[in-house]
């Protein structure tokens, strides 16, 4: 049980960053379908920043705890950030079909990322850098079963649970927040009352794919120790995250919650023991029943105040008539 | 007030030689006029001759191609909204721009500036201070879609005022208002005239021009005619300077023979999308052969009433018979065989009755693919009806297979009233037919009807000006919340008479017994009705059993 | 003037008129073969080639020798079909993503007939089962998500991408039990395959031609075809009109999935003669790109998967040049194309005006302009 909630609470965090990274992006109007491939640039580009840092090193344990992990956000989020401004400029700046373009993106996404980590990123010094990534703040340090589960994760789930909590704020109480929610519901209104909708567009789009990249980063150097496959199951992750802003009602604090709960049952269904090999290959699948039913549920409890921002989906241009 | 005090006052706003063009379409060509400090200026004109998009482009909304815009003797760029706030121009759109899930005070706080504290309690302070100066009531915490059209530009208004505004648009104000809202309207108008601000109207309806506007500029086909003085002119004059030509501006009611209800409707009981009641306990009837006028503030159950006749809405009580029989549980497509016609143009223009996106052909058939044997749709027929119908209505189209969306306004609506009639209902259930059409068009519109009329249809004619349907209509029913209020002869009647019911004030089925627009002469007896009654009770039963 | 008017804006947007159609063909093919050359130049400078080079291997990939002609026009038919099963759907307005896992279901289905007694005694019994069977099983993956959103607005497109994951765990499982030894790894099924046509790839091109003609007169001339755009344009017009909405929406994913079904079966019956969790290459994704490049007109839609097929074959041999194991490249390449196309669109609609002087210029435009028709 104990490993289960531990383990749940780490993947819990790739999708959470996904999930609040979508929930920025979508509260300015603008469905992102590309998460997924951003999150894989953002797991190549944090990797590829880390390899740089560790490989200049003597050794790997000379690797400063603080520089490795500024090294790898800093990789992550430009990378995914840039991952968004590609997507930002087709869809806010020329207009295109927010769905193609988030597919598009996925597809660049992914083969970026598996371009970048097999030609450039040498991954020899990574299970060292990712065990460095995970030093928790209570060292080695038996606090029982409290600590395992509040204590004893690496620094990036705290960080992850700072964005959620922060991102919950701003929404909710400060004039950024309230204005974001104006593009997102009615840009045209947004746009009449002053507000600058293209600027608050990019910054909603960039910076959730930013928190996304990290996401994607965290798989890699935290949650799997620095191995890297493919870029594939990154991406099935990224969809899992875009399914759960549904669930957590587009609001960045519920998707805490949400999150680690979803990562809990994406473990408990590996965690199961005593079947056979052939039965576990389809548990692996059981997440993906969880989200569809968790998608028929909240469509079947649909409620006026809980909706997703008015113009979603949908292009802004001005001078529309 | 002379012409010579005139031209000494200060200017608060000039426009020079601006053009606007949309795509091929000229919006505005080389307009130049000036607006005073202090006054209310009226810019009059059809619909579609330019006035909104130069009013959008003192706002910021549209940036003109060509041409100058001076506020108070300065040259000024105004690229976006943020521009124009900066100039102290505000502006009150006639689609309200307000974030429908914020409260009032949310929505007032996204006009401030940067820098400003995002500080509610100030707000609000500052809010109730304007409220009380200029005589407004507003709940600021109510959320924006539970309040009524009047509160919302209320708000509008507050909301611009708060911001600092010296130069205040208001397009088509009083659309949407009762005549008592609009008197009070006006007033608050009147007291920011006093307070030294200029106030432009954007409207199209004469009788407000002459009551409330110092000066009316007039605009056409998106050219400037000219400046007149409101006392200096009458409404003969504007409507020749609007529309370029000498019109008659008395809308038809030829005197036909009334036959027996075609259409009968009691105690109907229908729900909006959002479970609330929308039509509540309604009873009335159309004969054939006449034009029952539905009058109502937006939202009082107009949609919901059309949507349950046409059968693509559930009736929750009550009965609908047609020609004697019952239309209940009936679907749409046998609704409409029995000749049962439904067009509804809603606020975009293009909405229940039309595809935007296909071609007039495949709008001719959008109630008779399904006809005839086959898998193929007969697209051959369709054509030849649809050069028949663009020849028959002169409808202004490069071909039949334009799509619809490219028509502008007026000949979409011919196309749908057009394809209505082409097949020979014997019930019209019209929606807001002539929103947005000139006055040309519109009378085309008003023609089609009353032939129709002669012809021996009924008609329900739902519509937003009470002028017209006071001209138009034989009689009037009222709705209140979805209640009948009333239902009275357009002959003997007054605006301010709807007016009172419109809102509640007055309710003339009160007075009157249960048996409230209920025929006398129905085609079916009291217990033919009742036995009607008993079988949609027992159906109903039946369902639920099954369900 | 004594203030010279400051903060002029360089230029606006406005929406375009009609553009005619060869300058709209004009940007489309600029911009795809800008995006090819711009695709080299950056292959070229990674690689540390010549980019003209990179343009040889390009067509080399395509064009070399006959068995890749072949298969550059099998892979345009595959994509093609899977494209003409994503359009009534996405006319539908229906975001079917799940064109993945409706394949590999159909291609499941086929590769369990093959396998079985049937399908080793009896070849035409089996063709005939793997057919339906094919066609049935993509047709209820793809209706189910279907049902929930046309009785409870269940967001699609999401649920079509679960169904994507949880049709290749159900590969993964029967790939587990079927492989010997658990590797998880199917060999080449020997019996059951469907007829061969001259040669292994004529027979998925014949499929695919025979049906773009059918979605062509489908979409075009049927009723139902008619009823679905309604539908996709406005329910409430539909539902007015008498059409049955909910029965639409799950009939036309009911079509969409079965197609995607055929394509499954033709990969597992006639190509592979195997199956694994990678059977359906991502073509459920790339395949609306065929569909939305064309505007989701079927004969179109033959030039622009042609376009895709032929990215992907040529960025492949390009990997093998330049020695790259796996498809990440041609991956990077089409997204970048697909990038610069889906950009272009933007010209295609709109015009950015700039602010000039009164030159002479911009008045001989304003007088070409027609004075004011009658305005929408």
């Amino acid at each position: 049980m104990l490993v289960v909630i531990v383990g749940g609470i780490s993947i819990g965090v790739v999708f959470l960053l996904g999930c609040v990274g979508e929930i920025l992006t979508e509260k300015s109007g603008h469905l992102n379908l590309g998460i997924p491939g951003i999150m894989c640039m953002g797991a190549a580009g944090g990797c590829y920043t880390t390899s740089l840092y560790i490989n200049s090193l003597p050794t790997a344990d000379s690797a400063s705890w603080l520089v490795l992990v500024l090294v790898a956000v800093l990789g992550a989020t430009i990378t995914g950030a840039l991952g968004g401004l590609i997507y930002a400029v087709l869809t806010v700046s020329l207009r295109a079909n927010q769905n193609v373009t988030g597919l598009a993106l996925t597809t660049f996404g992914a083969g970026f990322a598996q371009f970048v980590m097999d030609t450039y990123v040498d991954r020899t010094r990574f299970s060292a850098a990712s065990k460095i990534i995970r030093y928790s703040i209570i060292g080695n340090a038996d606090w029982g079963w409290f600590g395992k589960i509040f204590l004893g994760h690496g620094i990036l789930v705290y960080l992850a649970i700072a964005i959620a909590v922060t991102s919950a704020i701003v929404l909710k109480r400060t004039r950024v927040g309230l204005n974001l929610r104006a593009v997102g519901e009615n840009p045209a209104t947004a746009d009449a009352t002053g507000i600058n909708v293209t600027a608050y567009k990019y910054g909603a789009i960039l910076t959730g794919s930013a928190i996304a990249g990290l996401g994607g980063v965290f798989y890699i150097l935290d949650y799997i120790g620095g191995s890297w496959e493919n870029a594939s199951t990154i991406e099935g992750l990224g969809w899992l995250a875009i399914a759960l802003v549904i669930f957590t009602l587009w609001k960045p604090d519920l998707s805490i919650l949400g999150s680690f709960l979803f990562g809990m049952l994406y473990i408990a269904s590996s965690g199961i023991t005593g079947v056979s090999f052939n039965v576990m290959k389809l548990l692996k699948l059981l997440p993906y029943v969880v989200t569809v039913i968790v998608l028929i549920v909240t469509s079947i409890l649909d409620s006026k105040e809980n909706q997703p921002p008015a113009s979603l989906g949908l292009n802004y241009f001005r001078e529309e008539r | 007030m002379s012409l010579q005090e005139n031209t000494a006052r200060e200017v608060a706003v000039k426009f020079e030689n601006i053009t606007k063009t949309f795509g091929s379409v000229v919006a505005n060509n080389n307009v130049s006029f000036d607006v005073y400090k202090g006054e209310i200026l009226s810019l009059l004109g059809e619909n579609g001759c330019g006035k909104t998009t130069l009013m959008n482009m003192l706002s910021g909304i549209y940036f003109p191609d060509k041409g100058n815009i001076y506020v108070y003797g300065q040259p000024v760029v105004i690229q976006s909204p943020k521009d124009a706030f900066a100039y102290k121009i505000g502006m009150v759109h006639q689609h309200f721009k307000l974030v429908e899930v914020f409260t009032a005070l949310q929505n007032i706080a996204l006009i401030l500036e940067k820098g400003q504290k995002y500080d509610l309690k100030k707000i609000r302070e500052g809010v109730n201070q304007i409220c009380s100066k200029y005589g407004f009531n507003i709940d600021l915490d109510k959320k924006v879609y539970n309040m009524s059209v009047s509160e919302k530009q209320t708000l509008e208004i507050v909301k611009v005022l708060y911001r600092g505004t010296d130069i205040l648009v208001l397009d088509e104000p009083t659309a949407v208002l009762t005549p008592q809202e609009t008197k009070k309207l006006f007033a608050v108008i009147k007291n920011m005239r006093e307070d030294g601000k200029s106030i432009i109207i954007i409207t199209h309806k004469l009788n407000e021009v002459m009551e409330i506007s110092d000066r009316v500029t007039i605009l056409r086909k998106g050219e400037y005619i000219g400046t007149v003085l409101t006392t200096e002119t009458n409404e003969k004059e504007l409507t020749e300077m609007m529309v370029g030509k000498k019109v008659e501006l008395k809308i038809d009611r030829p005197k036909t023979e009334f036959d027996r209800p075609i259409l009968e409707i009691r105690d109907l009981l229908v729900k909006a999308d959002d479970g609330s009641v929308a039509i509540n306990g309604t009873s009335f009837y159309i004969r054939s052969g006449e034009i029952l006028g539905v009058a109502g503030i937006t939202g009082c159950g107009q949609k919901e009433l059309c949507e349950a006749i046409a059968g693509i809405r559930d009736i929750e009580k009550g009965l609908i018979t047609h020609d004697g029989e019952s239309l209940i549980g009936l679907s749409p497509k046998e609704i409409i065989k029995k000749g049962v016609s439904m067009s509804f143009i809603p606020e975009d223009r293009l909405g229940m009755g039309l595809v935007p996106s296909m071609s007039i052909t495949d709008n001719m058939m959008l109630k008779t693919y399904a006809d005839g044997k086959g898998i193929f749709v007969d697209r051959k027929n369709a054509r030849e009806r649809a050069v028949a119908l663009v020849k028959k209505l002169s409808i202004v189209t490069p071909s039949t297979e334009t799509p619809v969306r490219r028509l502008s306004g007026g000949n979409v609506q011919k196309v749908l009233v057009g394809r209505e009639i082409e097949s020979n209902p014997n019930v019209i259930v019209t929606a807001y037919p002539v929103r947005g059409l000139d006055i040309n068009s519109s009378y085309a519109i008003y023609d089609i009807l009353n032939e129709q009329k002669k012809k021996g249809t009924g008609i329900l004619f739902i519509g937003e000006d009470l002028d017209v349907m006071l001209a138009l209509c034989d009689k009037i029913m009222v709705l209140c919340h979805g209640r009948n209020m009333g239902i009275v002869h357009a002959s003997k009647t007054t605006k301010e008479e709807l007016g009172l019911m419109m809102t509640g004030s007055l309710d003339l089925s009160e007075a009157k017994n249960k048996e409230y627009g209920k025929a006398k002469d129905s085609r079916l007896t009291d217990e033919q009705w009742l036995e009607l009654e008993q079988k949609e009770n027992s159906e109903e039963k039946g369902e639920n059993d099954n369900g | 003037m004594a203030n010279k008017i400051v903060n002029e804006p360089l230029f606006h947007i406005a929406k375009r008129g009609n553009l005619p159609l060869w300058k709209a063909i004009l940007i489309r093919g600029g911009a795809i073969v800008g995006a090819i050359l711009f695709s080299a130049i950056l292959c070229g400078i990674v690689f540390g080639k010549n980019p003209i080079k990179i343009i040889g291997y390009l067509f080399d990939g395509i064009l070399g020798t006959e068995r890749r002609i072949w298969l550059l026009i099998r892979d345009t038919a595959l994509l093609l079909g899977v494209g003409l099963a994503l359009v009534p759907a996405f006319k539908m307005k229906f975001w079917n993503l799940g064109g993945n896992g409706q394949i590999l279901m159909g291609a499941l289905i086929a590769v369990a007939i093959m396998r079985s007694n049937i399908g080793k005694n009896n070849v035409l019994v089996a063709n005939i089962l793997m057919l339906i069977g094919s066609m049935a099983i993509g047709a209820i993956w793809a209706a189910i998500p279907a049902i929930f959103k046309a009785f409870f607005k269940t967001n699609e497109s999401l649920f079509t991408l679960m169904m994507n994951y949880i049709a290749s765990g159900i590969v993964a499982y029967f790939l587990s039990v079927w492989s010997v030894n658990g590797t998880g790894v199917l060999g080449q099924v020997k019996t059951g395959h469907l007829p061969v046509v001259l040669n292994a790839h004529l027979l998925t091109i014949i499929v695919v031609a025979v049906l773009t003609a059918i979605m062509h007169v489908y979409m075009k001339h049927c009723k139902q075809g008619y009823e679905l755009s309604v539908v996709g344009e406005s329910e409430n017009t539909a539902k007015y009109i008498g059409v049955n909405v909910k029965k639409v929406i799950i009939r036309t994913l009911a079509i969409s999935g079965a197609i995607c079904g055929i394509i499954g079966l033709l990969l597992a019956g006639s190509i592979d003669h195997s199956i694994n969790e990678q059977t359906a290459n991502n073509m459920g994704f790339t395949a609306i790109m065929v569909a939305w490049l064309a505007k989701f007109n079927p004969l179109m839609m033959i030039l622009s998967s042609l376009l895709i097929a032929f990215l992907t074959r040529g960025m492949g041999q390009v990997q093998t040049e330049c020695n790259i194991a796996n498809d990440a490249v041609a991956n990077l390449v089409v997204g970048i194309v697909y990038f610069i196309i889906i950009g272009c669109e933007f010209f295609i609609s709109y015009q950015l005006k700039f602010k000039k002087g009164k030159n002479s210029k911009e008045s001989s435009n304003k007088s070409k302009q027609k004075t004011v028709k009658e305005r929408d």
